[in-house]
Protein backbone atom coordinates (compact mmCIF):
# COMPACT_ATOMS: atom_id res chain seq x y z
CA UNK A 1 0.00 0.00 0.00
CA UNK A 2 2.62 2.18 0.44
CA UNK A 3 4.59 1.09 -2.15
CA UNK A 4 1.29 2.34 -4.45
CA UNK A 5 1.44 5.84 -2.85
CA UNK A 6 4.64 6.32 -3.11
CA UNK A 7 4.27 5.37 -7.00
CA UNK A 8 1.28 7.56 -7.45
CA UNK A 9 3.56 10.38 -5.50
CA UNK A 10 6.23 9.98 -8.35
CA UNK A 11 4.02 9.96 -10.65
CA UNK A 12 2.57 13.41 -10.01
CA UNK A 13 5.73 14.60 -9.23
CA UNK A 14 7.36 13.70 -11.99
CA UNK A 15 3.82 15.12 -14.37
CA UNK A 16 4.83 18.43 -12.61
CA UNK A 17 8.09 18.63 -13.16
CA UNK A 18 7.67 18.00 -16.67
CA UNK A 19 5.10 20.40 -17.11
CA UNK A 20 7.33 23.22 -16.26
CA UNK A 21 10.17 21.80 -17.51
CA UNK A 22 8.62 21.83 -20.54
CA UNK A 23 6.68 25.14 -20.49
CA UNK A 24 10.18 26.63 -19.88
CA UNK A 25 11.78 25.21 -22.42
CA UNK A 26 9.95 26.68 -24.79
CA UNK A 27 9.94 30.20 -23.42
CA UNK A 28 14.03 30.25 -23.42
CA UNK A 29 13.39 29.17 -27.26
CA UNK A 30 10.78 31.50 -27.97
CA UNK A 31 11.16 34.85 -25.98
CA UNK A 32 12.56 38.13 -27.08
CA UNK A 33 14.06 39.13 -23.97
CA UNK A 34 18.03 36.91 -23.70
CA UNK A 35 18.00 37.66 -19.79
CA UNK A 36 14.32 36.57 -19.52
CA UNK A 37 15.65 33.01 -21.64
CA UNK A 38 18.80 32.70 -19.31
CA UNK A 39 16.13 32.80 -16.40
CA UNK A 40 13.61 30.45 -17.91
CA UNK A 41 16.78 28.07 -18.72
CA UNK A 42 16.89 28.13 -14.51
CA UNK A 43 13.87 27.13 -14.18
CA UNK A 44 14.67 23.95 -16.94
CA UNK A 45 17.76 23.63 -15.06
CA UNK A 46 16.07 23.41 -11.72
CA UNK A 47 14.04 20.89 -13.19
CA UNK A 48 16.11 18.64 -14.44
CA UNK A 49 17.91 18.47 -11.05
CA UNK A 50 14.92 17.25 -9.35
CA UNK A 51 14.12 14.59 -12.02
CA UNK A 52 17.87 13.59 -11.11
CA UNK A 53 16.71 12.80 -7.95
CA UNK A 54 13.91 11.12 -8.74
CA UNK A 55 15.87 9.03 -10.84
CA UNK A 56 18.12 8.69 -7.52
CA UNK A 57 20.89 10.70 -8.32
CA UNK A 58 21.49 12.79 -5.93
CA UNK A 59 25.30 13.61 -6.36
CA UNK A 60 24.33 14.21 -9.90
CA UNK A 61 21.46 16.62 -8.74
CA UNK A 62 24.05 18.45 -6.63
CA UNK A 63 26.50 18.92 -9.34
CA UNK A 64 24.11 19.95 -11.69
CA UNK A 65 22.93 22.70 -9.31
CA UNK A 66 26.41 23.42 -8.59
CA UNK A 67 27.89 23.50 -11.91
CA UNK A 68 24.89 24.39 -14.54
CA UNK A 69 22.60 27.06 -11.61
CA UNK A 70 25.67 28.36 -9.82
CA UNK A 71 28.78 28.99 -12.40
CA UNK A 72 27.66 28.55 -16.14
CA UNK A 73 23.97 30.59 -15.54
CA UNK A 74 26.72 33.64 -14.17
CA UNK A 75 28.27 32.91 -17.44
CA UNK A 76 25.49 33.36 -19.56
CA UNK A 77 24.94 36.72 -17.53
CA UNK A 78 27.97 38.01 -17.79
CA UNK A 79 27.78 37.33 -21.67
CA UNK A 80 24.54 38.80 -22.19
CA UNK A 81 25.88 41.85 -20.26
CA UNK A 82 29.15 42.05 -22.04
CA UNK A 83 27.65 41.58 -25.24
CA UNK A 84 24.45 44.34 -25.87
CA UNK A 85 24.37 47.88 -25.43
CA UNK A 86 20.60 47.48 -23.56
CA UNK A 87 18.89 44.97 -21.62
CA UNK A 88 15.54 44.53 -22.72
CA UNK A 89 13.04 43.41 -25.71
CA UNK A 90 14.55 42.96 -28.61
CA UNK A 91 12.91 41.79 -32.27
CA UNK A 92 15.95 40.51 -34.00
CA UNK A 93 16.42 37.77 -32.53
CA UNK A 94 15.35 35.00 -34.45
CA UNK A 95 16.76 33.97 -38.08
CA UNK A 96 14.42 33.11 -41.41
CA UNK A 97 14.96 29.66 -40.74
CA UNK A 98 12.80 29.97 -38.03
CA UNK A 99 9.82 28.24 -39.88
CA UNK A 100 12.23 25.66 -40.94
CA UNK A 101 12.91 24.51 -37.27
CA UNK A 102 9.52 23.30 -36.17
CA UNK A 103 8.78 20.82 -38.94
CA UNK A 104 12.58 19.54 -38.60
CA UNK A 105 12.38 19.19 -34.03
CA UNK A 106 8.68 18.10 -34.77
CA UNK A 107 9.92 15.17 -37.35
CA UNK A 108 12.97 14.44 -34.76
CA UNK A 109 10.35 14.07 -31.87
CA UNK A 110 8.14 11.83 -33.87
CA UNK A 111 11.04 9.31 -34.69
CA UNK A 112 12.21 9.23 -31.60
CA UNK A 113 8.61 8.90 -29.98
CA UNK A 114 8.11 5.85 -32.11
CA UNK A 115 11.61 4.67 -31.65
CA UNK A 116 11.10 4.67 -27.77
CA UNK A 117 7.54 3.23 -27.25
CA UNK A 118 8.05 0.86 -29.52
CA UNK A 119 11.28 -0.06 -27.51
CA UNK A 120 10.30 0.13 -24.26
CA UNK A 121 6.50 0.77 -24.19
CA UNK A 122 5.15 0.57 -20.65
CA UNK A 123 8.44 -1.72 -19.07
CA UNK A 124 8.70 -0.11 -15.45
CA UNK A 125 11.30 0.95 -13.59
CA UNK A 126 12.86 -0.88 -10.50
CA UNK A 127 10.76 -0.38 -7.18
CA UNK A 128 13.47 -0.91 -5.30
CA UNK A 129 16.64 0.60 -7.29
CA UNK A 130 19.85 -0.22 -6.25
CA UNK A 131 20.99 2.78 -4.00
CA UNK A 132 23.90 4.26 -5.79
CA UNK A 133 26.52 6.11 -3.40
CA UNK A 134 29.02 8.53 -4.19
CA UNK A 135 32.18 6.26 -3.54
CA UNK A 136 30.63 3.84 -5.97
CA UNK A 137 30.70 6.99 -8.52
CA UNK A 138 34.39 7.74 -7.49
CA UNK A 139 34.95 4.11 -7.90
CA UNK A 140 34.08 4.22 -11.30
CA UNK A 141 35.63 7.74 -12.03
CA UNK A 142 38.94 6.76 -10.35
CA UNK A 143 38.70 3.03 -11.75
CA UNK A 144 37.68 2.10 -15.46
CA UNK A 145 37.11 5.19 -16.30
CA UNK A 146 40.45 6.70 -15.11
CA UNK A 147 41.56 7.79 -18.97
CA UNK A 148 38.41 9.62 -19.97
CA UNK A 149 39.23 11.84 -16.42
CA UNK A 150 42.21 12.61 -17.37
CA UNK A 151 41.41 14.05 -21.21
CA UNK A 152 38.43 15.64 -19.33
CA UNK A 153 40.98 17.49 -17.00
CA UNK A 154 43.14 18.47 -19.88
CA UNK A 155 39.66 19.63 -21.82
CA UNK A 156 39.33 21.89 -18.83
CA UNK A 157 42.81 23.24 -18.68
CA UNK A 158 42.58 23.89 -22.22
CA UNK A 159 39.19 25.65 -22.28
CA UNK A 160 40.18 27.89 -19.47
CA UNK A 161 43.31 28.92 -21.09
CA UNK A 162 41.89 29.68 -24.15
CA UNK A 163 38.92 31.28 -22.92
CA UNK A 164 41.65 34.16 -21.15
CA UNK A 165 43.78 33.93 -24.49
CA UNK A 166 40.26 34.74 -26.25
CA UNK A 167 38.85 37.06 -23.95
CA UNK A 168 42.63 39.28 -23.33
CA UNK A 169 42.40 42.22 -24.46
CA UNK A 170 45.92 42.77 -25.96
CA UNK B 1 7.46 4.89 -13.04
CA UNK B 2 7.84 4.06 -16.25
CA UNK B 3 10.95 4.16 -18.57
CA UNK B 4 9.61 5.51 -21.28
CA UNK B 5 8.10 8.41 -19.49
CA UNK B 6 11.49 9.93 -18.80
CA UNK B 7 13.11 9.46 -22.25
CA UNK B 8 10.13 10.91 -24.12
CA UNK B 9 10.97 14.27 -21.75
CA UNK B 10 14.40 13.80 -22.54
CA UNK B 11 13.14 13.71 -26.50
CA UNK B 12 10.93 16.85 -25.58
CA UNK B 13 13.75 18.99 -24.35
CA UNK B 14 16.34 17.49 -27.05
CA UNK B 15 13.72 18.55 -30.11
CA UNK B 16 12.94 21.85 -28.27
CA UNK B 17 16.40 22.54 -28.23
CA UNK B 18 17.09 21.35 -31.75
CA UNK B 19 14.69 24.00 -32.65
CA UNK B 20 16.12 26.55 -30.89
CA UNK B 21 19.43 26.19 -32.74
CA UNK B 22 17.71 26.28 -36.02
CA UNK B 23 15.48 28.97 -35.34
CA UNK B 24 17.96 31.23 -32.94
CA UNK B 25 20.14 34.05 -35.03
CA UNK B 26 21.70 35.20 -31.29
CA UNK B 27 24.86 33.53 -30.66
CA UNK B 28 24.01 33.21 -26.71
CA UNK B 29 20.65 31.95 -27.01
CA UNK B 30 21.87 29.19 -29.66
CA UNK B 31 23.96 28.14 -26.48
CA UNK B 32 21.28 28.13 -24.29
CA UNK B 33 19.82 25.98 -26.62
CA UNK B 34 22.97 23.29 -26.87
CA UNK B 35 22.76 23.47 -22.85
CA UNK B 36 18.77 21.76 -23.20
CA UNK B 37 19.82 19.78 -25.63
CA UNK B 38 23.12 18.55 -23.11
CA UNK B 39 20.34 18.10 -20.18
CA UNK B 40 17.73 16.59 -21.79
CA UNK B 41 21.08 13.66 -22.66
CA UNK B 42 21.60 13.32 -19.05
CA UNK B 43 17.90 13.00 -18.48
CA UNK B 44 18.37 9.66 -20.42
CA UNK B 45 21.48 8.57 -19.27
CA UNK B 46 20.49 9.00 -15.57
CA UNK B 47 17.14 6.93 -16.40
CA UNK B 48 18.84 4.07 -17.87
CA UNK B 49 21.66 4.14 -14.58
CA UNK B 50 18.11 3.42 -12.78
CA UNK B 51 17.20 0.95 -15.10
CA UNK B 52 20.12 -0.88 -15.21
CA UNK B 53 21.30 -0.47 -11.81
CA UNK B 54 24.67 0.89 -12.82
CA UNK B 55 26.99 3.98 -11.60
CA UNK B 56 28.04 4.21 -14.99
CA UNK B 57 25.48 6.74 -16.45
CA UNK B 58 26.06 8.60 -13.41
CA UNK B 59 29.59 8.83 -14.29
CA UNK B 60 28.93 9.90 -17.87
CA UNK B 61 26.58 12.05 -17.02
CA UNK B 62 29.45 13.97 -14.53
CA UNK B 63 31.69 14.02 -17.55
CA UNK B 64 28.76 15.59 -19.66
CA UNK B 65 28.41 18.50 -17.11
CA UNK B 66 32.02 19.34 -17.11
CA UNK B 67 32.74 19.30 -21.21
CA UNK B 68 29.03 21.15 -20.86
CA UNK B 69 31.29 23.75 -18.36
CA UNK B 70 34.18 24.06 -20.48
CA UNK B 71 31.94 24.13 -24.07
CA UNK B 72 30.10 27.41 -22.62
CA UNK B 73 33.01 28.76 -21.11
CA UNK B 74 35.19 28.80 -24.62
CA UNK B 75 31.62 29.07 -26.15
CA UNK B 76 31.21 32.63 -24.46
CA UNK B 77 34.77 33.30 -24.74
CA UNK B 78 34.26 33.55 -28.75
CA UNK B 79 30.76 35.19 -28.78
CA UNK B 80 32.64 38.11 -27.04
CA UNK B 81 35.58 38.07 -29.09
CA UNK B 82 33.15 38.20 -32.32
CA UNK B 83 31.22 41.07 -30.88
CA UNK B 84 34.44 42.82 -30.00
CA UNK B 85 35.52 42.47 -34.03
CA UNK B 86 32.27 43.43 -35.35
CA UNK B 87 29.66 44.81 -32.92
CA UNK B 88 26.92 41.94 -33.01
CA UNK B 89 26.84 38.37 -31.95
CA UNK B 90 24.01 38.17 -35.32
CA UNK B 91 24.90 34.09 -36.18
CA UNK B 92 23.62 35.03 -40.17
CA UNK B 93 26.11 37.94 -40.36
CA UNK B 94 29.17 35.76 -39.80
CA UNK B 95 29.58 34.26 -43.81
CA UNK B 96 33.16 35.00 -44.33
CA UNK B 97 33.30 31.26 -44.73
CA UNK B 98 30.73 30.57 -47.31
CA UNK B 99 32.67 28.97 -50.36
Amino acid sequence: MIAVELLAAQNIGFVILSVAMIVAALRVVTTSNVVHAALWLVVVLSGAAAQYVLLAAEFVAVTQVLVYIGAVMVLFLFGTMLTRARIGTERDLNNSYRLLGIPVAGLLFAAMAIAIVSSFGDEQLPNEPRVIGVSEISDQIFGPYLLPFWALSFVLLAAIIGAIVLARKD
Amino acid sequence: MLTSQFLLLGAILFCIGVYGVIARKNAVLVLMSIELILNSVNINLLAFALRNGSADGHTFALYIIAVAAAEVGVGLAMVLLIYRNRRSIGLDDLSEMRG
